[in-house]
């Protein structure tokens, strides 16, 4: 049996559509039964009651852009027909991120305060994917202001499922746009990675998820959490759908100042290569999590855990087996100190960066008309924030206050630097190691149950720490599908380079999908699309 | 009494003249336009949006560190994050400079009476962005973002100011500097130039530095003399009275010319700065500030001296004549086309042009009189081709239509009559015709020649060289 055209990759979507095999409008049509069937109820700000059908569903999407999308493929039908030229990703269903602003689109970034910002100009992401010929097909959900790791902390609510079993959470904060993209309700999606935010739920849903290097991809139009950390990047199912998706994303923009001036390469040209004369790296630092206990401070040590630790070695030995040379013991000695540091940073960035939700010019305002100023900030941001912003405020406010910042926020801008020269060393093509990347585990556990970790904000964090340390460092990452474990649920490996070796990174992740093209758990799929007809 | 004297140091906001805003391509002048008629997403602080740094910003800012003799300007400076809620705040952060400003070091010499000077030193430079307006009206706030992510450049002096004067001379000569420079129009009416004073007292010949009083919204430099004048009056009576200074923010009010206390300023705000991740450093080469050095005109004091040494000139008309760079360079331009003694342009420039100029509200540069229009007519009146009187009406003619004025004398025959066999007869023709006057002259009313001379002048439409009609009418009243 064939697959159904939603699950099939996005090159070859698009393949079809350009060659007259399907029409944009067909396509449409198709996930957006997909998505009927596998939904569930609309998220939504207001409290809500789950049946047990609605317990198996995915609830990735905030807002559902029907119409708009409709529209789009027409007019990507009409060009076609009228043999106008079209873009490398015509028709191709694009779910995005609900902290990317989409022209005439609600963007909530996830939270009440935003609930009504209708935004009236378009990330330059976004643009990017719609002039390529991409359909936005709606806003995925995310944690809010993307603080946090599983979804659950979105003001939209119920929770987002996890496509391989919904009583699982699906990551986060791109925790959407992978639920979407693995259930095919979409077959690309835009995210962001601030911490681990694309990579990590890639993990948990069994898509690909990259992070590029930082200034790699324009941030305007994404809503800022920690803007020296953020960056935008693809989920998609397959390696060279990333690569599509990056052709088109990648490259300097004028309305970022921070966009590097570089020119992009065709990440599709080399995909293909083997891997002769490339140096992989494993670190012992990957393996083993040092853990600063909350109360006491003290470093505890613990395991990743053995099935992922064991996926991570084979997907070294295959590499090995396409002609990298494998190099062990690599020290990454200041990983462990990468979401102590983020602690700090990102709050102190974040707190900044969310002064301008204050129910003065647009989104929530508490009541209608206060005569007083300092009322209305505190309501309409008590009232407009869910509890993650407010925690993040909180901190990011108290260490970057004057009689603290120098012994929280100026240590922790010292410890990241730290971090960086970790990376440095490793892939200094003179030093020791010489690495073209590193080889590590993605996450230390697979998905967990919504509401395990919930509500515990520092354990949550460390879903974080085996990807965080490249947004520190501004190096690119990629997680990459690795197998299932037990439960059935996916387990992620990932690849991290030098500054602007997505390239190497895209050629070394399609070269482990050759390598397992004929594994088992290939042809296992998402519990939710199972047995759909 | 205790003599006292005020100590006295001035925050500056000056409003860069670029054509568009420091961060986005909005523009930047929105005089008289409606509000919230000139803002975009990035200005008004819509989620998501980043920064551009505009380099005209940071050039027009160099220039103003150079001439204002900075210690040196930074090879790489960054912004950072000032955080603080107000509503015309659009993002609840201004992106400002702060531990490492754009230039640091610096002062301006500001002349002060009989050839003495002062020099008031600035700590550092900074650039930022300027936040919106907020109006009120009927009980409700309104907010204007047009001016949201206007240039501005900050400069604060050192407490080096003495007296109220020395304050309104000090914001004069920033104020000449800037225009000098083409930077800002400095206009005070309009924020272009902003200031904020800080004021205290001590006794005469003490060096401590005592508490002090800040007075905001002062919109011209004769508020600012008053104000300050006014402060330090107070606390001077405060002190007598034998009652303590308090830190207090002021507020002067125009209309009724007295200070309203705002706040009290207990304690400093935490702004919790830090450095603005959306915007790379400033970096400036040392190409690029060779580049603006070089270009830097000759400043407005250098070049007083120079007038005086080189052109002889008083001093009174060197500080006039360089009190704004297109004027300065007019008359240079004037003297160079003009064979005489310098004075006799400065004369001329400083009496009709200056006349033409200010009430047509215009610059030097925009007058229809050329500088070799000014250098020909003045060449005219020293060779007594053409009467003084000639040469003003000519003046105002050549402004208005713009011709060469030698060829206009040449075409009406405006060429004054000097010659004597000819004025003789005219004169002798008047004389005769008006026997009385003779009488009364010849009975000793000597100053009844001047009526003479104005009917020579008459006959002659002006045209006759008058000390030369005053010598034959002279010579042939003594002759009987």
């Amino acid at each position: 049996m064939s697959a159904p055209v939603v699950d099939l990759p996005a090159y070859e979507q698009a393949r079809r559509i350009r060659d007259g095999e399907l029409t944009a409008v067909g396509l449409l049509q198709a996930t957006l039964k997909r998505t009927e069937a596998v939904e569930g109820q609309q998220p939504s700000s207001r409290p809500y009651a789950l049946d047990a059908a609605d317990l198996e569903k995915v609830h990735a999407f905030i807002n559902r852009t029907e119409a708009r999308a409709l529209q789009r493929a027409e007019a990507i039908d009409a060009a076609l027909a009228a043999g106008e030229p079209t873009g490398p990703l015509a028709g191709v269903p694009l779910a995005v991120k609900d902290n990317f602003c989409v022209q005439g689109t609600a963007t909530t970034a996830g939270s009440k305060i935003l609930e009504n910002f209708i935004s009236p100009y378009a990330a330059t992401a976004v643009e990017r994917l719609e002039q390529a010929g991409a359909v936005v097909v709606g806003k995925v959900n995310l944690d809010e202001f993307t603080f946090g790791s599983s979804n659950e902390s979105s003001a939209f609510l119920p929770p987002v499922g996890n496509p391989w079993n919904p009583a699982h959470v699906p990551g986060g904060s791109s925790g959407g746009s992978t639920a979407a993209v693995a259930a095919g309700e979409a077959s690309l999606s835009l995210g962001s990675d601030t911490a681990g935010s694309i990579r990590q739920p890639a993990a948990f849903c069994g898509v690909v998820g990259m992070k590029p290097t930082y200034g790699r991809v324009s941030r305007y139009g994404l809503i800022a959490f920690a803007s020296s950390l953020d960056c935008v990047g693809p989920v998609a199912r397959n390696i060279t759908d990333t690569a599509l998706m990056m052709n088109v994303i990648a490259g300097p923009d004028r309305r970022d100042a921070t966009a590097a001036n570089l020119a992009v390469p065709d990440y599709l040209a080399q995909l293909d290569s083997d891997l002769e004369g490339m140096r992989i790296g494993l670190s012992p630092d990957y393996f083993w999590l040092k853990i600063f206990d909350p109360t006491t401070g003290v470093l505890e040590e613990q395991p990743i855990s053995p099935e992922i630790e064991k996926a991570v070695l084979e997907a070294a030995e295959l590499l090995a087996g396409r002609g990298a040379t494998i190099v062990e013991d690599v020290p990454m000695p200041n990983t462990h100190m990468g979401i102590p540091v983020y602690f700090v940073i990102s709050r102190v960035e974040a707190a900044s960066n969310l002064h301008r939700y204050d129910g003065v010019k647009y989104g929530f305002r508490y009541g209608e008309d206060t005569g007083d100023l300092t009322e209305l900030y505190r309501k309409s941001r008590g009232a407009g924030f869910g509890l993650q912003p407010k925690l993040r405020i909180l901190m990011g406010m108290y260490v970057s206050a004057e009689q603290y910042e120098k012994g929280y926020y100026e240590r922790a801008l010292q410890a990241r630097t730290l971090i960086r020269q970790d990376f440095e060393r490793a892939f200094d093509p003179e030093g020791q190691y010489g690495l073209d990347c590193l080889l590590t585990a993605t996450t230390p556990t697979t998905a967990f149950k919504i509401g395990a970790v919930y509500g515990d904000s520092v354990l949550m964090q460390y879903a974080d720490m085996l990807t965080v340390a490249a947004n520190h460092a501004g190096v690119p990452g990629i997680s990459i599908p690795a197998g299932l474990d037990r439960g059935g649920l996916p387990i992620g490996i990932q690849l991290l380079g030098p500054d602007f070796s997505e390239s190497r990174l895209l050629q070394i992740g399609r070269a482990y999908e050759r390598a397992t093209e004929d594994a088992s758990w290939r042809s296992i799929r998402p519990i939710v699309v199972r047995n759909l007809p | 009494m205790t003599d006292y004297e005020a100590v006295i140091g001035l925050e500056t906001h000056i409003q860069l003249n670029t054509h568009s805003k420091i961060f986005c391509g909005c523009k930047v002048d929105s005089w008289g336009d409606p509000p919230n008629t000139n803002i975009c997403p990035v200005c008004t602080g819509l989620p998501g949006v980043l920064p551009v740094l505009n380099q005209a910003v940071v050039e027009k800012a160099m220039r103003l560190a150079a001439a204002m003799h900075v210690d040196r300007i930074q090879p790489t400076s960054y912004f950072a994050r000032k955080n603080y809620f107000y509503p015309d705040l659009p993002k609840g952060y201004q992106i400002s400079q702060y531990d490492e400003p754009l230039a640091v070091g610096g002062s301006l010499d500001v002349p002060l009476d009989e050839g003495e000077s002062r020099t008031v030193t600035i700590t550092k430079l900074h650039i930022e962005e300027d936040a919106g307006k907020t109006v009120r009206a009927d009980g409700r706030r309104l907010i204007d973002f047009n001016r949201c992510g206007v240039p501005l450049v900050e400069m604060v002096t050192g407490p080096d100011l003495r007296t109220a004067d020395e304050a309104a001379e000090y914001l004069i000569r920033l104020r000449q500097l800037l225009r000098w420079l083409e930077i800002s129009e400095g206009d005070m009416e309009k924020g272009q130039l902003r200031c904020d004073a800080n004021i205290s007292i001590r006794a005469r010949g003490e060096t401590v530095l005592n508490p002090k009083t800040e007075i905001k919204n002062v919109n011209s430099i004769e508020n600012l003399r008053n104000a300050i004048q006014a402060e330090i009056d107070r606390q001077i009576r405060e002190v007598e009275a034998g009652r303590r200074i308090e830190t207090w923010t002021l507020d002067w009010d125009e209309d009724s010319e007295t200070l309203r206390k705002m706040r009290a300023k207990e304690t400093e705000a935490d702004y919790r700065y830090f450095r603005e991740p959306d915007l790379l450093p400033i970096v400036i080469t040392d190409e690029w500030e060779r580049e603006v050095i070089a270009a830097l005109p000759e400043l407005p004091l250098a070049r007083r001296s120079r007038f005086v040494e080189e052109y002889n000139l008083p001093l009174y008309d060197a500080e006039i004549l360089t009190e704004e760079r297109s004027l300065a360079d007019y008359f240079e331009r004037a003297v160079a086309l003009y064979s005489g003694d310098p004075k006799h342009i400065s004369n001329w420039l400083m009496n009709d042009v200056l006349r033409i100029i200010r009430s047509e509200g215009i610059l030097a540069s925009d007058l229809h009189i050329k500088p070799e229009h000014l250098a020909t007519l003045v060449q005219m009146v020293q060779d007594q081709t053409i009467t003084n009187n000639t040469a003003k009406e000519l003046l105002d003619r050549v402004q208005g239509s713009g011709e060469d004025p030698a060829e206009i004398v040449e075409r009406e025959n405006l060429a004054q009559v000097s010659d004597e066999s000819e004025l003789r007869d005219l004169a002798t023709r008047i004389l005769d015709a008006n026997p009385e006057q003779v009488t009364t002259y010849r009975e000793g009313k000597t100053t009844v020649i001047g009526w003479f001379v104005g009917q020579v002048m008459q006959a002659t439409q002006g045209k006759a060289n008058p000390r030369v009609v005053k010598e034959v009418l002279e010579t042939l009243l003594a002759e009987e």
